[in-house]
C-alpha cells in the first residue's frame, strides 16, 4: 500500500478529447502515456517518480480495460530490461525510475538496448533528482543518454509540453529505432497545472499477441559479428533519421527575435526560470514574450547542429543555460560553432555557476552578466545594477543564521526502526564503537542526531557488500578485528541485497553482522510492497519472508525479531551478534510494519469501529513531569519528533522537562527505551478504553473506587504540599 | 552597436502572486497548497503549485511554492515559476516559528512585498532537544527579523487555535490568509476551496474561522512568549498550622526569593516532613542572612532553590509517591480525555537498580549487603528486566502505597545518609566560596544543576557535579583574583551541561588547569 492514493485522481485518467485535464505532473504523463497507445509499463519507485508508479498502480482497472500490462519491477535493472518486448515487436513501451541512481542500475540493460535498437516505441522516463531537495548525490543523466546514444528529451515545464513529449517520444523512437529518455525535473513532476486531453489509444499490438507469434531476428542480438553492426546503424542511419524527425516535428522550439544580437540557448526543463530571469530584468512578460531570442532544447540529446548553426548565425553571443556538469552541450554548441566558422562568441558555465541549482535568483544573476557584457543598452539602470544589498545582508536577518535550527529529515513519530539504533547506541554503550555500513533507505537517518551512527552509504541494497572489505575470521589466533555492522532496509535487499549482500558474505566467508530492517514495505520511497510485505495486493504475491531467502543462499545465523520496539530483546540479539564463537555472516532479521503505513490501515477502521460503538482501545503514552529531571537522555536515545520538551512550570527545575505531545502513536519505544537504557521511572502509558463493555467498566468503578478510598486515607494522614 | 533598445520592450505590467508555504514535513502543508490551488482556480484564477515530496516528508523543513495569475482575456497561458525567489514573494507561510525564520534567512520576506503570516508556536529540532541542560533556541531574534523584513505581519499560536478546534494548523493558516486580505478572493471561495477538499469539511472550518476571527480581531499576540505565572500567590496558606508557621517565618526573607522558597518549602516537606522543612528554612535562612542589599537577591534564591533540590532528592519512595497521587490519576484522565467509570489502564516503565533498592534500608545493613556483594545476589535476578507496573491495579497500587509509606524509615536509610553527607560537603564549599566573594558562592550553589536523573544517568550527573567541587575546592584553597573564581565555575558548570558524556567538561577542566592554576 503506497503512501498516497490516487484512487480519485486516476478516474481522471478516462477523460476523453477536447476535455482539460487538470493535476499534477505525474497524473499527466500517465494520461500521456495511455494517449499514446502504450502496451506495457514498468518502473522502480524513487523520489520524483515514486507517484509516477503509485498512480499507474491504483489505475490498474483502467490499464486492464485498455489491454496495457504493468508491473512493479524488481529493480531499475529488471525494468530497463523488459524494454526488450519492444525489441522484436512494434508495441510501445514506456519504463520509468529515478535518475540517476536508478539509471545507475539498468545501465546494463540499456546499453544493450540502445545497440540492438528498438521496433517498438520504448520511453524511459526518467525523475531527474538534482537541485534543492535532491536525496542523492549530484550527477546529470545526459551522460547515459551519449554514451549509449539514446536521445533525451527535457520538456518544458508545462503540462501540455511534456504531454507532447511524452506522445513525440513514442514517435521519436519508432522513427529513430532508438530508445528515447524523457527527463522530468523533482518540482515538474508534482506541479500542478491543466492541458486539453484526447482519447486513451489501446496498443496497436498486444503482448498476448505478441507470445502468440514469437519472433526472432539475429540482427538484432548483441553478439558479434551483430555488435559491430549496429555501431555503425546508429550512427549513420539512427542518427540521421532522429534527426530529421525532430527537425521536421519541432521538438526544438525557437522564440526569435530576427534582429536580435544575443541568444539564449536552454534546455527546456531550464524556459520557466530562465523566463521568470528574463521578467525581473524586465526583458519578458508573464506570458512569454521577450525581446530575447531563445533557441529551447526540448531535445537534450543529441543536439541538432544545423539548428545550433542557423540560431547562432548572425549573433554576436549566445548563453548556454544547462544545470549541472559537466557542460556537455556548451561543449557541443563549441564544436559546432567552431566548425561552422561561426563568429559567435560563446558563453555559458562563465556566467552562470558550475554546478548548483539554476535558481530564478542565479539566472537572473548570469543573465545581467551577459547583457552587461555583450548588450548593455537592453538593461536599464535598475536592472543593469542591484546597488541595493540582498535583505539577508541585514544584521536582523543575518542574526537568524545562529538562531534557526537545522532540520534534516528524519523518522517518523512511532517509527519501528527507532528502537533498532537506540538498541544500537546501548550495545554501543557496553562493546564500543563499530564500522557501520548504512545503505539507502529510512533508516538512513540513523547517520543524524540524535543516534550519529553509520560511516557510509554506497547505493541501495549495498551495505553489507560495502564492508565486506573487512571481512575476516574473528576468531583466527593474533588477529584482532572488531566485526562489522550492516544496515540494509527490506527495499534494498530485495532490490538487489540478497545477492550483492547477502549470497557474497557467504560466498566469501565473511564474518560480520547484517541487520535487515523490515518494515513490510519500501518504505523511503513511500511504502510500495514489496515481496516480504504482509499486506496481500491482488496482483502481487507477497508474504515470502526474507528470513527464508537469507537461509537459502547459505547463512546458518539467523535471528528474527518481530517486534523491533522490544529494545532489550534487539541489544541482546545484537550483542550476541557481535560476540558470538560461531563463524560465516550473522544476519538481524528485525520485523515491525512502518508506522506511516500502519496508522493509514488502522485509523480508519478505528475510526469506524468508534462509529459502531465497538470496543477502542486509545493509547498514549506520557511523561510524569514532577518525576521528569530534564536530563533528556530518553531524548538523546529516541530522537522521536512526538518526544520533546516544554518549560518545567517549576521554579526549582531550571532545565526545561520531557513531554509527549498529542502526535503519539503509542508504538512504546519511549518506555522500552527507559526501561533498555535504565533510564527512569516518568513514562507511563494510559490506556482508554472507549465503548467498553458493562462489566469492564463495573470492574474499573470497583476498582478506582477502592483506590481513591485509599489516597483519601494517606492524604489526610500526611497532607500533600506542591 | 546594439541593434536592440528599450523602445521595443515588452510590458511588464502583470507579475504573478506568488505564495510559498514553509512548513514541516507531515504538518499538512499539501493540503494547504490544494486548497489555494482550488481556491484560485474557482475564481477563475490560473494556478500552478509545485513541492518536494520524497524525504521531506519525514519532519524535515520543505517548501511548497505556488504562483496564481489571472486569466489572460487573450487566452494566453502564463509561464509561471518553479522556485521562490528571493524579492519575489507576496505571501509567505510559516506553519512553525522557526520555519519562519528560515524563509526570512533565505531572503524571501521582503519589506516592499511580503506578507508574513507565521504560527508562533514552537516544535523543537532535535539539536534543541538533546542538550543535557536547556538548548532550547532563543526565538526573539525571529521576532526581530519579522518586523524588519515583512510588509506585514501576522502571527499567533495557530497550532493552539487549531488544537482548539479539534482541527489541523493548515485550516488555520488559510483562514489568517483569508483575514489577511493579501489575496482579492472572498470569504466563501477559501470557504468553499476547504468543502470541495471534501476531507474533515467541518473541523477545518471551524479551524478556519477561528484563524479568521484571529486574525482580524484585536488580539494580537504579545510579542514575545511570556514567563509562566505563578497560579497562586507565594506563601498562601496550607491549612496545617506548623507549615504555615514556616511560611509566615519565610516570608520575612529577601521578598525577591519569596516565589522559589515558596516552592522550595513545599517540596522539602512534602518530600519528607514539615521538621524536614523547618531544617531547610534553617538552611536557607543562613545564606539569606548573607544576601547583599542591593539587586536581586540571588543567594538566597539559588540557596532555596537548589537546596531544595538536594534534600528533595529523588528516590524510589518519592516516585513510588508522586505514582500514586490522586491529582495525577485525575490528570492522566483529563489528558486522555475520559469520562468518569470508563476504563483507563496506567503502565508505569519501571526499572530500578539494585543500587537503589539497597538505598532504601538501613544503612548499616545496606552497607554490609553492598560491600559482601550479597545484596547483588539476592536482589539481582528480580531486578535484571523493568517491570510493567499497573498503577490501576490494586495489587500494584498497594505495593506502591506502602513504598511511598516508607517515607517514614527514609532518616535512617543508607541513601539519606549519603545524600545529606552529599549535600553538606557542598555548602561547606559554598560558605568557604561565600566568605571569597558573594558571586563565587552563588555560583557554587548553582553547581547542583548538574545532578539530576536516575539511575546511571544520576551517577553520570553526579561525577560531573563531584568534578567541578573538586575544581571549586582548589579555588577555595588557592584564592584567584577578584570575580576570576565565580566565572570560572559558571564555565565549568556550562561545559558539564553541553554534553551527556562530558567531553566538554574535561575540555574546560583542562583549561582550568593550564589557565587558572597554573
Amino acid at each position: 500500500m503506497a503512501e498516497r492514493s490516487f484512487a480519485l485522481e486516476v478516474q481522471d485518467l478516462r477523460i476523453g478529447a477536447g476535455e482539460t485535464f487538470r493535476g499534477e505532473g505525474i497524473l499527466a504523463i500517465t494520461k500521456a502515456l495511455l494517449q499514446s497507445g502504450v502496451g506495457y509499463v514498468a518502473g522502480y519507485q524513487g523520489a520524483p517518480i515514486s507517484h509516477l508508479m503509485d498512480v499507474l498502480s491504483d489505475a490498474q482497472d483502467l490499464l486492464a480495460e485498455l489491454d496495457v500490462h504493468f508491473e512493479s519491477s524488481a529493480s531499475e535493472a529488471t525494468a530497463a530490461a523488459t524494454l526488450a518486448a519492444s525489441v522484436m515487436y512494434p508495441i510501445r513501451g514506456a519504463v520509468t525510475w529515478k535518475s540517476t541512481a536508478g539509471t545507475n542500475v539498468a545501465s546494463d540493460a540499456l546499453s544493450n538496448l540502445s545497440s540492438g535498437g528498438v521496433k517498438g516505441g520504448a520511453l524511459i522516463i526518467i525523475g531527474e533528482d538534482y537541485g534543492e531537495g535532491s536525496s542523492i548525490m549530484q550527477e546529470r543523466s545526459y551522460a547515459f543518454a551519449m554514451k549509449s546514444q539514446m536521445w533525451l528529451l527535457d520538456p518544458r515545464p508545462s503540462l501540455p509540453c511534456i504531454v507532447d513529449m511524452v506522445e513525440k517520444g513514442f514517435e521519436l523512437s519508432e522513427a529513430s529505432s532508438t530508445p528515447v529518455m524523457l527527463q522530468v525535473r523533482i518540482r515538474s513532476c508534482h506541479l500542478h497545472g491543466t492541458f486539453v486531453a484526447r482519447d486513451n489509444r489501446r496498443p496497436t499490438m498486444t503482448l498476448d499477441e505478441a507470445t502468440r507469434s514469437p519472433q526472432r531476428d539475429l540482427s538484432r542480438i548483441v553478439l558479434p559479428p551483430a555488435a559491430y553492426v549496429q555501431e555503425a546503424e546508429k550512427l549513420e542511419q539512427r542518427w540521421p533519421a532522429a534527426v530529421q524527425y525532430i527537425r521536421e516535428h519541432r521538438l526544438n522550439e525557437f522564440f526569435d527575435q530576427p534582429d536580435a544580437d544575443v541568444g539564449l540557448i536552454l534546455l527546456g526543463g531550464l524556459y520557466n526560470n530562465t523566463l521568470r530571469a528574463l521578467m525581473r530584468l524586465g526583458l519578458a512578460d508573464l506570458y512569454g514574450k521577450t525581446d530575447i531570442p531563445l533557441y529551447v532544447m526540448n531535445v537534450a540529446y543529441p543536439v541538432i547542429d544545423d539548428e545550433v548553426v542557423e540560431f547562432c548565425r548572425g549573433k554576436k553571443s549566445v548563453l548556454v543555460i544547462e544545470e549541472g556538469q559537466p557542460d556537455y552541450i556548451e561543449q557541443a554548441i563549441g564544436r559546432i560553432l567552431h566548425r561552422a566558422r561561426i563568429d559567435c562568441t560563446l558563453h555559458g558555465k562563465d556566467m552562470l555557476p558550475m554546478g548548483g541549482e539554476y535558481t530564478v535568483g542565479v539566472l537572473t544573476d548570469g543573465l545581467r552578466n551577459l547583457f552587461v557584457a555583450d548588450a548593455p543598452d537592453l538593461l536599464d539602470g535598475m536592472a543593469r545594477a542591484t546597488n541595493q544589498p540582498p535583505i539577508t545582508c541585514a544584521p536582523q536577518i543575518a542574526a537568524l543564521k545562529d538562531s534557526v535550527p537545522a532540520r534534516p529529515a528524519g523518522f517518523c513519530t512511532g517509527c519501528p526502526e527507532r528502537p533498532i539504533f537506540a538498541a544500537m547506541k546501548l550495545v554501543e554503550k557496553e562493546l564500543g564503537p563499530h564500522h557501520i555500513a548504512s545503505d539507502i533507505g529510512c533508516h538512513l537517518f540513523s547517520i543524524l542526531p540524535p543516534f550519529n551512527l553509520g560511516a557510509t552509504t554506497m547505493g541501495y541494497g549495498l551495505a553489507p557488500a560495502s564492508a565486506s572489505a573487512f571481512s575476516g575470521d574473528s576468531r583466527r589466533k593474533g588477529r584482532e578485528r572488531k566485526r562489522t555492522i550492516a544496515v540494509m532496509g527490506d527495499g534494498g535487499f530485495w532490490h538487489n541485497g540478497l545477492t550483492s549482500g547477502i549470497g557474497n558474505a557467504v560466498f566469501n566467508k565473511n564474518d560480520d553482522v547484517t541487520i535487515i530492517v523490515d518494515n513490510y514495505y519500501s518504505a523511503a520511497t513511500g511504502g510500495q510492497d514489496i515481496p516480504s510485505s504482509r499486506s496481500t495486493p491482488a496482483s502481487r504475491s507477497t508474504h515470502h519472508p526474507i528470513s527464508r531467502a537469507i537461509e537459502g543462499v547459505g547463512v546458518k545465523w539467523v535471528r528474527e525479531i518481530d517486534h523491533t520496539y522490544d529494545v532489550g530483546r534487539m541489544r541482546e540479539v545484537l550483542s550476541e551478534a557481535l560476540t558470538t564463537r560461531e563463524s560465516g555472516p550473522k544476519v538481524i532479521v528485525a520485523s515491525s510494519e512502518c508506522m506511516l503505513n500502519r496508522q493509514r490501515r488502522e485509523k480508519p477502521l478505528k475510526r469506524k469501529a468508534l462509529k459502531d460503538g465497538k470496543r477502542v482501545v486509545t493509547q498514549r503514552f506520557g511523561v510524569d513531569e514532577d518525576v521528569c529531571t530534564g536530563d533528556h537522555e530518553c531524548i538523546r536515545l529516541s530522537g522521536c519528533p512526538s518526544l520533546s520538551v516544554k518549560p518545567s512550570g517549576d521554579p526549582l527545575k531550571e532545565d526545561p522537562v520531557a513531554s509527549i505531545d498529542q502526535s503519539c502513536v503509542a508504538c512504546g519505544n519511549c518506555g522500552e527505551v527507559a526501561d533498555a537504557a535504565v533510564l527512569c521511572p516518568s513514562f507511563y502509558r494510559a490506556d482508554a478504553v472507549v465503548n467498553a463493555a458493562r462489566s469492564e467498566r463495573w470492574k474499573h468503578r470497583i476498582r478506582s473506587a477502592l483506590i481513591a478510598s485509599v489516597q483519601q486515607w494517606r492524604e489526610a494522614r500526611r497532607p500533600v504540599f506542591s | 552597436m546594439t541593434v536592440l533598445s528599450r523602445k521595443n520592450s515588452v510590458a511588464v505590467a502583470t507579475k504573478p502572486i506568488s505564495i510559498a508555504v514553509c512548513a514541516m514535513g507531515g504538518q499538512g502543508g499539501g493540503v494547504l497548497v490544494s486548497w489555494i490551488v482550488s481556491l484560485a482556480e474557482q475564481c477563475g484564477w490560473i494556478a500552478q503549485s509545485t513541492s518536494v515530496p520524497g524525504v521531506a516528508q519525514r519532519t524535515g523543513a520543505t517548501i511548497y511554492y505556488i504562483e496564481i495569475a489571472p486569466a489572460d482575456p487573450a487566452g494566453r497561458m502564463p509561464v509561471l515559476a518553479l522556485l521562490p525567489t528571493p524579492g519575489e514573494v507576496d505571501i509567505v507561510m510559516g506553519a512553525e516559528l522557526m520555519e519562519g525564520g528560515r524563509a526570512m534567512l533565505r531572503g524571501l520576506v521582503t519589506p516592499e512585498r511580503t506578507t508574513l503570516l507565521v504560527s508562533t508556536h514552537r516544535s523543537y529540532a532535535v539539536e534543541e532537544r538533546i542538550n543535557p541542560g536547556d538548548g532550547r533556541i532563543d526565538p526573539a531574534p525571529v521576532y526581530d527579523a519579522a518586523a524588519f523584513a515583512a510588509k506585514k505581519v501576522i502571527a499567533f499560536d495557530m497550532e493552539q487555535v487549531a488544537k482548539e478546534a479539534r482541527s489541523v494548523i493548515s485550516a488555520v493558516m488559510l483562514g489568517a490568509l483569508a483575514a489577511s486580505n493579501v489575496l482579492p478572493f472572498p470569504r466563501k471561495a477559501f470557504e468553499d476551496a476547504i468543502r470541495n477538499g471534501g476531507i474533515g469539511v467541518k473541523p477545518s472550518l471551524a479551524a478556519f474561522d477561528r484563524g479568521f476571527a484571529r486574525t482580524t480581531g484585536n488580539t494580537p499576540e504579545p510579542a514575545r512568549p511570556v514567563a509562566v505565572k505563578q497560579a497562586v500567590a507565594p506563601f498562601s496558606p496550607s491549612g496545617v498550622a506548623d507549615f504555615d508557621a514556616l511560611l509566615h517565618a519565610a516570608a520575612g526573607l529577601p521578598s525577591g526569593a519569596a516565589t522559589m522558597l515558596d516552592a522550595g518549602l513545599r517540596r522539602v516537606a512534602d518530600f519528607q516532613d514539615i521538621a524536614y522543612a523547618a531544617a531547610y528554612l534553617a538552611l536557607v535562612r543562613e545564606f539569606a542572612l548573607k544576601e547583599r542589599a542591593q539587586g536581586v537577591p540571588a543567594l538566597t534564591i539559588e540557596a532555596a532553590r537548589h537546596i531544595a533540590n538536594a534534600m528533595a532528592y529523588d528516590d524510589v519512595i518519592r516516585v513510588a509517591d508522586l505514582k500514586t497521587r490522586r491529582t495525577r490519576f485525575s490528570r492522566i484522565a483529563a489528558e486522555m480525555g475520559v469520562a468518569a467509570g470508563q476504563p483507563l489502564a496506567i503502565t508505569e516503565f519501571m526499572h530500578p537498580r539494585v543500587e537503589e533498592v539497597l538505598g532504601l534500608l538501613p544503612s548499616g545493613l545496606a552497607l554490609v549487603l553492598e560491600k559482601t556483594g550479597l545484596g547483588r545476589l539476592l536482589m539481582g535476578r528480580f531486578l535484571r528486566r523493568g517491570w510493567r507496573v499497573r498503577t490501576d491495579r490494586l495489587r500494584w497500587f498497594v505495593l506502591l502505597s506502602i513504598t511511598a509509606e516508607l517515607y517514614r524509615l527514609r532518616p535512617v536509610s543508607l541513601r539519606h545518609k549519603r545524600e545529606m553527607r552529599h549535600r553538606d560537603e557542598w555548602l561547606d564549599l559554598t560558605r568557604a566560596a561565600l566568605e571569597q566573594d558573594y558571586d563565587f558562592g552563588v555560583e557554587v550553589l548553582r553547581c547542583r544543576r548538574l545532578v539530576k536523573g536516575y539511575s546511571d544517568t544520576h551517577v553520570r550527573g553526579l561525577s560531573k557535579f563531584d568534578r567541578v567541587m573538586t575544581a571549586v575546592g582548589v579555588m577555595v584553597d588557592r584564592p584567584l583574583p577578584q570575580g576570576k573564581a565565580a566565572v570560572w565555575t559558571r564555565l565549568l558548570r556550562e561545559a558539564a551541561l553541553k554534553d551527556p558524556e562530558g567531553t566538554a567538561l574535561e575540555a574546560a577542566l583542562a583549561r582550568f588547569q593550564r589557565g587558572a592554576m597554573a
